[in-house]
């Protein structure tokens, strides 16, 4: 009957609209692969700054060797983290023209601001660890994917709820990343590394494939 | 049966524009003009004619700030008109349900 399919479109119209006010649906799949080759650039550059910091027979906190480790530890993080944001809104922005939606509409704003709120309590626990001195150097990249994954799990109210479970991931690898603080290069080329291109791949499958 | 659940269905939501409207105000505490106006993809004067309407039956809230010189609306879906929307709603399954 006619006014029946008239019905069900209305339904359907607005079960879309609520969708697509309140999530940012234009995430796309190739930009957590490329991410997660961005980690792996970024332990591959961190472990030979380290190994060469051993090398020189780990001369001890507070000498010149260790500030410049800390130092140049920091520069990569940031630039993965830099790459990583712009890869994330480069992608994005593409699917958002795709699609036709606004590239930058209050979803995209809610998201960021979710995110930003564990992230950004994140980076200053993590600049206290450094500040209290080498032994809670250990923690840092446990606390990077505890944080990182509170930020996932919070940030998919607003987005896709797939990101919801990487974060969940992401949590348990920092929490047993904790215990096990020796190995945490280990831990980080698995959270950043494998499971963004991994995640990714299964999202770019789920959602981009033609 | 039939006849009660169409007596049910709220005139004022009748056009697509105006469902829209509530269903994107139902799920976001506010909004202003330009993201409902791309999220519906209509005119500007389209939107406020069925914006005015809805407000007229007191079923969305329209609140007016400066900011700078330039003028912004919000908009806001009131209590009473969260309750007349779910009533349509509940009218609308009623009906495809009793027809299956």
């Amino acid at each position: 009957m006619e006014t029946d399919q008239q019905h069900i479109e209305a339904l359907q119209d607005i079960r879309h609209m609520m969708k697509q006010s309140t999530r940012f649906l234009s995430l796309s799949g190739l930009s957590g692969v490329l991410i997660g080759f961005y980690a792996l650039i970024g332990a591959y550059f961190g472990n030979q700054v380290i190994s060469n910091y051993q090398r020189n027979g780990n001369p001890g906190a507070f000498t010149f060797e260790y500030t410049t480790l800390l130092k140049e530890c920091a520069w990569i993080s940031a630039l993965v983290l830099v790459f990583s944001l712009l890869t994330a809104l480069f992608f994005s922005m593409r699917n958002a023209k795709k699609t036709g939606a606004n590239r930058f509409d209050h979803t995209a704003r809610r998201l960021m601001l979710n995110m930003m709120i564990p992230l950004v309590a994140g980076g200053m626990f993590c600049l206290a660890l450094v500040v209290n001195g080498p032994q809670m150097l250990g923690l840092i990249i446990p606390s990077m994917l505890i944080f990182y994954g509170l930020a996932l799990v919070n940030g998919s109210k607003y987005t896709l709820n797939d990101i919801r479970y990487l974060g969940l991931m992401e949590i348990v690898l920092g929490i047993a990343a904790s215990f096990f603080m020796v190995d945490g290069l280990i831990f980080w080329i698995v959270g950043f590394g494998i499971l963004h291109i991994l995640y990714g791949t299964y999202m770019w499958w789920k959602y981009e494939r033609k | 049966m039939p006849v009660l659940n169409i007596y049910k269905l709220n005139k004022a939501f009748e056009s697509r524009v105006r469902l829209g409207i509530m269903s994107v105000l139902m799920v976001n505490d506010s909004l202003d003009f330009n993201s409902l106006k791309e999220l519906l993809k209509v005119t500007d004067g389209n939107l406020a004619s069925h914006t005015s309407a809805l407000e007229k039956e007191g079923f969305i809230h329209i609140s007016k700030q400066f900011i700078g010189k330039k003028t912004s609306t919000t908009y806001s879906a009131t209590k009473v008109g969260m309750k007349a929307f779910e009533t349509h709603l509940d009218a609308l399954e009623k009906i495809l349900k009793n027809r299956r």
